[in-house]
């Protein structure tokens, strides 16, 4: 009756080759775009050319008479209906924020924000008609530079008086964590080293592949949507507070979905406005973004301009840090905006023992694109400074920069460690992880060709950069959340349903857009049941299926939603052991389950799970109104805390003097992630995120004109690396078991990137320090590393 | 409207099309073929390549009108009998692909590939991917599935 067999558990570690393949090989898929329903609408939406200008009429006679177009809807009309755009998280409580409309009513802030819709019959009628609206704009100054909008000169919003939204603070001295910073630099100023530096964290654009888009169907008794989005569950919730729909009339499905990186965490103007149209015209409506839209509109990543002081005893023993943060919100606070730097806050002290602390973070308002979460959000930005002033410090000391991160990080003996910063890191091998990469590097055979080339004035040099890094992942304690101003929480929920065939559902609350949770939560599960892999099925992405869960992101998916899998899977076994013995007619204490079968101890008598199932669907010989008849569990967990994911990430560059010109010789990168449920994926996380990171260090850069445009635009101009601009990875792992969890695993997603930045960047300026550099402005392209070498050299 | 006669994945189509159809918007809207994706609007990405006559081409750069009396091969049309193609198998064995939406794309230019290079070295497999863009892989996967599926055609 069950073809459900016995399997050892040996799944998890195991590289299984992914399910999910089978679809997106063969063109299978269901992305979001590919869903057609009868009398479907499709949209267009007419964008502001302007960064900054109040509207003072719009004209849409001509639109409207163009052929197929049903309606075009424009700001006014939708005043009273659209709301506002949630922004959740309040990184003070006095924090200013501009009200976020989803259709720009009497002002844009944003070239690309939307000021009208066009709905028609098909798409190209759509965006016909769109050209023929026409919008009399008055231009007003836009708020463009960081610093100099952080200082009030011009306003990005006038109404609110300021471009400063909020202003955070954490001091180590008093949070009593720590010593007093200003001390601390006051001392190394006389007797130390104090080493200080103005960074520029590149505004970047996530990038996804998959544009962004969205179906909404309004007939039937729920309001449909599907949307190509990270988070369906938060989607749901905010199309109840924002348009007042209540929330159980609202599906929420997110297909197969293209990548995200933190681009599609966004509750998003478009998704709002496909809701109002389907519910206006009373039939299903599509949107899909263009390229272009995409780069200019769906929210950009990084932007921050970093002051940062080290201060240091002679021989390299760091005394404290202290950081002057301006973050750039872009026109408008998204979701999760004003938090992204509060993300990296707490993390600049990186693996390190620093005795004083402060950071600061001013977020301020520009007419720019709003920016929210970039794979890593905050981590980044932190690794990146620290890893950076690190090579500044060894440099300064005359000393290797490995031997002066040793100086000064956590022995892994000194684990639990409670940091400057108040974060209790549970576990960590610094030491292994950095052996490891120094290994597969080939660390002193790669120095002493640096010293030959040095010595002969090759004009190709060749650098070492190093960046050691840890962060914090699995989003989050819900506790900690809220204690830090975000409204929402961070556990997660499963459930696992044992079919009567003997077959395995596992619905889980996290929404997969690439990471292949259908394949490792399989593995889990087959695992824990003693089930086979081929036999779990895993759903997800649907809140009519996944009613419960808080979606996927901050590298939170297995260390939190993997382990709610796991929290249900045993209770199916607890569930099962009573009803086990009842069928055997034996004692529960002389059960024993392994291999995916209860056994009497000492004998032959025993039933599988697959067994059981079907005893339990028939329930014909279940006896007692307690048992219940039925294996199926849920289980919602919050971590206790966040898991801390290291590692040595080495990479070595050539540059060529004359040209500028950078090209990655090698990259290792050896990163503990804990116990490992499936390494093929692992190993993608990791070389995906190199990718990104190492994209931020030589390529990518969202550049605006001084009238606030963006000049980078389409893929002709924002460079996406492509498989000729990257080299190959070396990737290795070390395993200490994180200790917040029971599998003792930590997050990937996030590592690669948050990374490879400094490597890259440490790595070219260590090429050329001795010829006079010791900065590199991020993207470094031929002709900034090259600028850097002329203004070196006079110096 | 023009009338367009296409074989595509075997199977031969008659359509009236606007003349500025382009081929990728011809093969997702009317023929439901939705393997094939967008990506871009510029023709960088590569998202949408299929073979047309057996060669690659961006499907967003080539008019539905031009493929008149042409063979179009797409991501749904490489599989026969329920057997993936050795591109489509190498894919999947190298965890090539995350999220899978440059799949399509990228498949359909490996082969290509290896038709005019069948046994590339590494570099000049990333070359020959230069038009294909991924923004999850980070590449080194697919590098590797192309090497596999190179060595097993050999
Ligand atoms: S969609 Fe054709 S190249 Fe991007
Ligand atoms: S697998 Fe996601 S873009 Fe390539």
């Amino acid at each position: 009756m069950t073809s459900t067999q016995e399997r050892p558990a040996a799944e998890i570690g195991a590289p299984r080759k992914r399910k999910e393949d089978a679809r997106l090989i063969t063109g299978r898929t269901r992305w979001t775009d590919n869903v057609v329903l009868p009398g479907m609408l499709h949209l267009a939406m007419v964008r502001s050319p302007f960064a900054h200008a109040r509207i003072l009429g719009i004209d849409t006679e001509a639109a409207e008479n163009a052929p197929g177009v049903m309606a075009v809807l424009i700001g006014t009309d939708l005043a009273d209906e659209q709301g506002a755009l949630p922004n959740a998280w309040a990184v003070v409580p006095e924090q200013k924020a501009p009200t976020h409309p989803s259709m720009a009513v009497d002002h844009v802030a944003f070239a690309g924000e939307i000021v009208a819709m066009v709905v028609a019959r098909t798409a190209a009628e759509a965006d016909d008609a769109a050209e023929l609206v026409d919008v009399d704009y008055e231009e007003l100054p836009p708020a463009l530079d960081l610093k100099a909008s952080a200082a009030d000169e011009v306003l990005a919003h006038p109404d609110l008086g300021t471009n400063v939204s909020a202003v955070w603070t954490f001091d180590s001295a008093e949070s009593g964590t720590g010593q007093d910073v200003d001390a601390a630099i006051a001392t190394a100023r006389e007797s130390g080293i104090v080493i200080e530096r103005e960074i520029r964290q590149q505004r970047l654009i996530p990038a996804f592949m998959e544009p962004r888009s969205i179906v909404v169907d309004p007939t039937a008794e729920q309001l449909t949507v599907w949307s190509a989005t990270q988070v369906p569950h938060f989607v749901r919730i905010f199309i109840a507070l924002v348009l007042g729909i209540p929330e159980h009339k609202i599906r929420v499905i997110a297909p197969d979905v293209g990548g995200g990186f933190g681009g599609k965490l966004q509750f998003t103007p478009e998704e709002v406005l496909t809701v109002i149209a389907a519910r206006r015209t009373g039939k299903p409506c599509k949107y899909s973004e263009s390229r272009s839209e995409s780069l200019m509109s769906a929210h950009h990543g990084r932007d921050q301009v970093q002051k940062v002081t080290l201060a240091a005893t002679k021989d390299g023993t760091v005394t404290g840090f202290k950081a002057e943060l301006l973050a750039d919100m872009g026109a408008y606070l998204g979701l999760v905006t004003s938090a992204i730097p509060l993300l990296g806050a707490l993390m600049y002290n990186g693996i390190y023992k620093f005795p004083a602390y402060r950071l600061t973070f001013t977020n301020v308002f520009t007419n720019k694109t709003w920016t929210d979460a970039y794979r890593g959000a905050g981590r980044p930005e932190a690794t990146f400074a620290i890893e950076r002033l690190m090579d500044e410090l060894a440099a300064e000391v005359g000393a290797d920069p490995l031997e002066i991160r040793e100086r000064n990080w956590i022995k892994h003996e000194e684990f639990p460690f409670d940091t400057v910063t108040g974060m209790r890191y549970d576990s960590g091998n610094y030491e292994a992880a950095t052996a490891k990469a120094k290994e597969l590097f080939g660390y002193d055979a790669l120095r002493a060709e640096q010293r030959r080339r040095r010595e002969s004035g090759d004009p190709v040099q060749l650098g070492i950069g190093v960046s050691t890094y840890t962060e914090m992942c699995g989003l989050a304690p819900s506790r900690w959340l809220g204690s830090m101003g975000y409204v929402g929480g961070g556990w997660e929920h499963a459930s696992v349903r044992m079919l009567p065939t003997g077959k395995v559902e596992v619905i889980t609350g996290t929404s997969p857009h690439g990471q292949g949770h259908e394949t490792a939560w399989s593995q889990l599960v087959a695992d824990r049941l003693g089930v086979a892999f081929e036999d779990v099925e895993v759903l997800h992405g649907d809140t009519q299926i996944a009613a419960r869960g808080l979606d996927t992101y901050g590298s939170r998916s297995l260390a939190v939603g993997g382990m709610a899998v796991l929290a249900a899977a045993d209770r199916v076994i607890e569930k099962a052991k009573p009803i086990a013995a009842q069928l055997l007619e034996a004692n529960v204490d002389d059960l024993d389950f392994t291999g995916g079968r209860f056994g009497v101890r000492g004998t032959e008598s025993g039933m599988s799970m697959g067994e059981l199932a079907f005893a339990v669907f028939q329930g014909h010989k279940l006896d007692g109104s307690d048992v219940e008849r039925s294996l199926d569990a849920d289980a919602t967990l919050d971590p206790d805390d966040f898991s801390f994911p290291h590692g040595t990430h080495l990479c070595a560059t050539e540059v060529d003097t004359e040209t500028g010109g950078v090209k990655i010789r090698s990259y290792v990168s050896v990163d503990d992630v804990g116990l490992v449920v499936n390494p093929l994926i692992v190993e993608g996380q990791v070389h995906g995120g190199l990718a990104q990171g190492i994209a931020q260090a030589l390529f990518e850069e969202a550049v605006h004109d001084e009238s606030g445009t963006l000049l980078t635009g389409s893929f002709v101009e924002y460079l996406v690396p492509s498989a000729a601009d990257l080299p190959a990875f070396v990737t290795a792992r070390t395993e200490t078991p994180a200790t917040t969890n029971q599998l003792g695993v930590k997050g990937v997603g996030e590592a690669g990137t948050i990374a490879s930045t400094p490597a890259v960047v440490n790595a070219i300026v260590d090429a050329v320090r001795h010829l006079g550099v010791t900065d590199i402005p991020m993207p470094c392209s031929p002709y900034r590393v090259w600028k850097a070498l002329q203004e070196g050299t006079r110096s | 409207m023009t009338r367009v006669t296409v074989k595509v994945d075997g199977s031969s189509y008659t359509d009236d099309v606007e003349p500025r159809t382009l081929l990728v918007h011809y093969l997702r809207e009317q023929l439901g073929k939705t393997g094939t994706v967008v990506g871009c609007d510029t023709g960088n990405c590569g998202a949408c390549t299929v073979h047309l006559d057996g060669r690659s081409v961006k499907a967003c750069s080539v008019l539905a009108v031009q493929a008149d009396g042409h063979e179009v091969t797409t991501i749904e049309g490489l599989a026969t009998n329920g057997q993936l193609h050795p591109m489509q198998q190498a894919f999947h064995e190298n965890h090539a692909l995350q999220c899978g939406y440059c799949t399509p794309g990228m498949i359909m230019q490996s082969i290509d590939l290896l038709a005019e290079n069948p046994d590339p070295t590494e570099d000049q497999i990333r070359l020959g991917l230069e038009g294909n863009l991924c923004r999850c892989t980070g590449y080194q996967n697919i590098v590797r599935a192309v090497k596999a599926a190179a060595g097993g055609a050999k």
